[in-house]
Formats: C-alpha cells, structure tokens, sequence
C-alpha cells in the first residue's frame, strides 16, 4: 500500500519533469532552428533588397543595361558592360594562370613533398589564403605594379606582342595598373584558394588504386593523371569554380590595380573596371537617383554570377563526396 | 628492335615524369616565393610606420604631419569584437541545429547550400545590402551598420565548423547520455558541444581571422572618421577603411600608416590562423 503510494508520487513527479523537458526542448530546437533560418532570410533579404533599390535602373534601360557600354554620370545614362566585361576577364586570367600552379602546387604536397615538410608547407600555402585582400591590393599597387611595367609589360610586348591578332591583347602604354595586373594579382589570391581544395580531394583517393598503378610501374606523373585526376575530376572543377567565385567578386585587390578607367580596350593593358571597383570607387560619392540604382543593378550582377558559379562548385564538390562514399 | 622501341618509350615516359613534378616543384616555389615576399615587403614597410605614436595619436588631417592610428585600432577592435559576440551564438546554435536536429531534413539540406554559398559570397555586395536595410534607411553610417555587415560574413564560418565538429563526436557519447534520460537539449549543450569545444572555438577565431581584414563591407556601412570616437551610433573609423583611404592618397605620411596598419592587420590575422592550428592539433592529440 505504502510501496504502491510513493511509486505514484514518483511517476506523477517523473510525469512532471519530463513535461518540463518536452517543453524545454520544443524551446531549444525551435530556437536553433530560427537561427538556422536567419542565415536563410540573410540570402532572400539580400536578393529582394537589391532588385528593390536596383529597380529604377532596371525599369529605365531594360535588360540592355547589362549589353551597354556607356557609363555618363553627368547625362544620366548607364550600362554595365564595361564593368561585367572587366570581371569576367580579369576572374578568367586569373584561373589562367592559377589552376595551372595549384595544380601544381597539390600534386607536390600530396605526392612528392617529404613527409614531415608536408604540413608546414600546407600550412603555409593557408597562410597565404589567410592574407586580407586588402594586403595583395596594396603590394600590387606599391610593389608589383612598377615591377611590372619595367620588365614584365615590354617583354610580353616584344614576344607575344608581336603575334599577329594576339598581338591586339599586349599593346598601349606599360603603365603598369590595368586589366593584365588585376588579373595577375588575383591569381596570386586564388591560388592558395585553389591548391587547398586540390590537396584535400586529392588525399580522398584510396591509397589501393595508387599502389595498384604504382605496382605495374607507372611513374609518379601518369599516377597523378591517370588514377588521382580521373577520381578526382568533379571535385577538382569544384574547387576551380570555388576560385573563379573568389575571383570574381574580390574588391580590394582588384580596385588598387585595375586603373578605375570606363574603358573598354582590347589590349589587356589598359586600365579598366570591374563590377566590385565600380562600386568600390563609385557608390560613396553617387546620389540617390539613376546612379545609385545603377550601382545596385551591378551589384545584382555580381550576386547572380557568383550565385550561380559558387552553387555549380557546390554541386560538383557533394557529388564527389557522394561518390567517395560508394567507392570505398 | 622491339628493345629499342621499348627503351625509347621508356625514356619518353621517366623525361615527362621528370619535367611534370619539376613544373610542380617550380610552382610549389612560386607560391612560398609570394608569401614571402608579401611578408618581407610588410615588415619592411610596416616597421619604419611603427612607433608610440601610431598607438596614441588619432588620424591625421589632410597636408598635416605625423599623426597616428588610434581611433582606427579602436574602431576596428570595438566593431569586431561586436561582430564576435554577435555572430557566435547566432552561428553555433544554427550549427546545433544542422547537426543534432536537421540532419537529413529538407529544410537543413537548403540551410547548408544556403550556408556555402554565403560563406564565398562577395563582401562588396553585403555591404550594398546592409547599406540599403540599414543605412539608407536611418540615413547616417555607423559602427553598427558596419559590425552587422561583418557579422553576415562571419556566420556561415561559425555555423560550418560548428557542424562540422559536431558531427566529429562519436555519436556513441550521445546515445549514453540518452541512455542516463537526460533530455535531448541537453545533451546537445552539455555533451556534444562540450565535447566539440575546441572545434568550434577554432571556427570562431577562424571567423574572428576572416573579418578582421574585411574592407569592403565596411566601405559603405562604418564609413571612416577623422576624429577619436566610441559611438557606434555613428561613423567609425576602423583599419581596413583607413589602409584604402590612406594608400591612394598624395601624402608620404599617410601612405606610411597605411603600410603600418597593414603589417599590424596582417600579424593579427596571421596570429589567429596559427593560434587556432595549435589549439586543434591539441585537442587532436589530447
């Protein structure tokens, strides 16, 4: 009776916490779950608020803003060619001269490096992708700009510039700051970008197909090309896509050396603009009217490209991994 | 015959073996020759920039000498610091969820697609966003346009290393608290974050890394001022505003603090990144 007594006390007091419970953990998941979802919000806001204020421009010139080159403050009159044109290409240079080196970079550390000098020297190559980009913008300006126009602009001039039609790319002034020197500041930034995700793919491949290969007398090189490229292909062209993103919308390297011209040039050394220098240069000093609205279509620009390239890099990077789980 | 065509084909095969991982030796090369040769080109100019001076004396006018850069180490450590304590629980709890509740869901399959594209996101175009919300709307910068804007770029770091290290706890530790009836907030807290805490303090100061050399964002939101304030209701001066200000401009002194502020932002970030390695690999051999 007595035993019987105290037991139901003890449920209706189990009863009773575990109701506390049940309400403190509906509590807690809700409120994870809300803070998941301002990250969510951040990206709808981020896109709504830029169609918002770039509207005006966009209901005055049409989608021809995007295929206009003229860019005249002072009559009002916008397009955004020259600034789309200066991003892709400068991005594109930039991957030109990038995917190359990190590809070289990744081989080295996941195949020839000695073993105890490989994490020092991947830490250092994560270093170099810690560095500010406002850092590479002041060394570029400062430092490689002048070196550049000394010896690397008259040597490109007088061999490549001698190519007929490819010649067009390498002439005008050696001033240095353009189009060419953002694209190569860029790659410096990219790099380490690239290479990191290189090497981590890279290390995903089942030590058995490389021993394998390895066991019938391949050399180091046909290794990497015939069994860790292939294995690897769709999570390397990620990592790729993950730099062109980086690229495209980096603004502090770029705006110190692009030169901030609205020019469009068909030599890559002249001065020139991208989307992210523009509005580096350009958005503190516009008025609220066309100006402004036109600065936001850029930006909307800017957004919709690197939305659609980074979610390409995403996608290629989850099927890697999807395929590294049914493979082992 | 045979043998020859044999001995041609090997040769071929060991000379491009040899000119493939000496290209890939070259490059390796060329990448340390440029983090050097940033580093060296920092701490040659940045040195000479440092004094007493730069510490206690604020930005200086147009045309005048000296000066210093106080208002902007202040400015930048006050807006930073507001972004950590912003973006940590915001970014640890959306973690939580991705990891512990979300899982296989739908709704957390978007968040992190979501996540990694904010992660990569380029910083001017945030800026434009909180300049449009925030102030364009209240019609003035300020430090606190400028610290939201960072924290928008802090979070998805928070919230990706975050799940990433809760989902390196053994899930075995997990099932013997469910075991014991602890309730499952509980063991989300007390349990799987206690145990990931290295981790996740490693994505925060990743997190800290990142921000603390953000320029873009803080361009149209934080402004820059002249003068030595800690109102963050209005413009504030910071380091990486200063760097891009101070660098184009005609005065020797100026671009010397810009040189300055450089090397000190650079060592701050660069300290970071080895500090949260040290702590990693700690808690890895622990």
């Amino acid at each position: 009776m007595n035993t019987s007594q105290s037991s139901d006390m003890l449920t209706l007091q189990a009863k009773k916490v575990l109701k506390i419970q049940r309400i403190q953990d509906f509590v807690f998941h809700k409120s994870t779950l809300f803070f998941a979802l301002t990250v969510l919000f951040a990206l709808i806001g981020i896109i709504i608020s830029l169609i918002v204020s770039a509207w005006p421009a966009l209901s005055e010139f049409g989608p021809g803003f995007f295929f206009t080159i003229e860019w005249d403050i002072i009559n009002g009159k916008f397009g955004g060619l020259i600034a789309i044109f200066g991003t892709v290409v400068t991005a594109l240079i930039a991957l030109l001269i990038a995917v190359p080196l990190s590809f070289g970079v990744a081989v080295f550390l996941t195949e020839t490096c000695p073993v105890p000098l490989r994490r020092p020297l991947g830490t250092a190559v994560e270093l170099l992708a810690a560095v500010p980009s406002i850092i590479y913008g002041m060394f570029g300006l400062f430092i490689f700009a002048p070196l550049f126009a000394e010896y690397i602009q008259p040597a490109l001039a007088a061999s490549l510039g001698q190519v007929p039609v490819l010649g067009y790319l390498f002439t005008g002034a050696f001033n240095g700051i353009g189009i060419l020197c953002a694209g190569l500041i860029l790659a410096m930034m990219v790099l380490p970008f690239i290479a990191s995700v290189m090497r981590d793919v890279f290390e995903i491949v089942p030590p058995i197909l490389k021993e394998s290969a390895y066991g019938i007398g391949c050399t180091t090189w046909e290794v990497v090309n015939k069994i860790v490229l292939p294995y690897t292909k769709t999570g390397v062209i990620g990592g790729i896509m993950l730099g062109l993103g980086r690229a495209l919308g980096e603004t502090m390297a770029v705006t110190f050396v692009i030169g901030n011209a609205h020019k469009l040039s068909a030599s890559l050394f002249a001065p020139g603009n991208s989307i992210a220098s523009t509005l580096a240069n350009e958005f503190g000093e516009a008025e609220p009217g066309l100006h402004y609205a036109s600065l936001f279509s850029l930006g909307l620009a800017l957004f919709a490209i690197t939305f659609v390239v980074l979610a390409i890099a995403k996608v290629m990077l989850a099927r890697m991994e999807a395929g590294q789980g049914k493979k082992t | 015959m045979m043998n020859n065509i044999n001995q041609a084909l090997y040769a071929k095969r060991k000379r491009s073996n040899f000119i493939g991982l000496t290209l890939s030796m070259i490059s390796m090369g060329l990448g340390m020759i440029f983090l050097l040769w940033i580093l060296s080109i920092l701490f040659y100019k940045g040195f000479s920039a440092i004094d007493l001076d730069m510490f206690i004396k604020s930005t200086p006018a147009p045309g005048t000498d000296g000066g210093g850069l106080a208002n902007a180490i202040l400015g930048s450590l006050m807006i930073v610091t507001a972004c950590t304590l912003i973006s940590t629980p915001i970014g640890v709890m959306a973690g939580i969820y991705l990891s512990e509740y979300g899982a296989n869901s739908k709704i957390a399959a978007i968040t992190r697609f979501v996540n990694d594209i904010m992660l990569s996101a380029p910083s001017i175009v945030i800026g434009l966003f909180i300049y449009a919300v925030i102030v364009a709307q209240v019609k003035h910068f300020s430090g606190w346009a400028g610290t939201i804007a960072l924290a928008l770029i802090a979070i998805p770091v928070v919230v990706r290393t975050t799940e990433n290290m809760l989902q390196l706890v053994p899930i075995q530790l997990r099932e013997a608290a469910y075991a014991l009836g602890a309730p499952r907030w509980k063991v989300a807290f007390s349990v799987t974050l206690t145990a990931a805490k290295a981790g996740v303090i490693t994505g925060i100061l990743l997190a800290l890394a990142r921000v603390s050399g953000e320029t873009a964002p803080l361009l149209f939101t934080a402004l820059n001022n002249q003068f030595f304030s800690t109102n963050m209701n209005a413009p504030m001066a910071n380091l990486p505003v200063v760097i891009f200000q101070f660098a184009m401009s005609p005065y020797d002194n100026w671009v010397d603090l810009a040189w300055g502020a450089a090397l000190l932002i650079t060592l701050f970030v660069l300290g970071l990144n080895i500090l949260t390695r040290v702590i990693f690999r700690e808690k890895v051999q622990a």
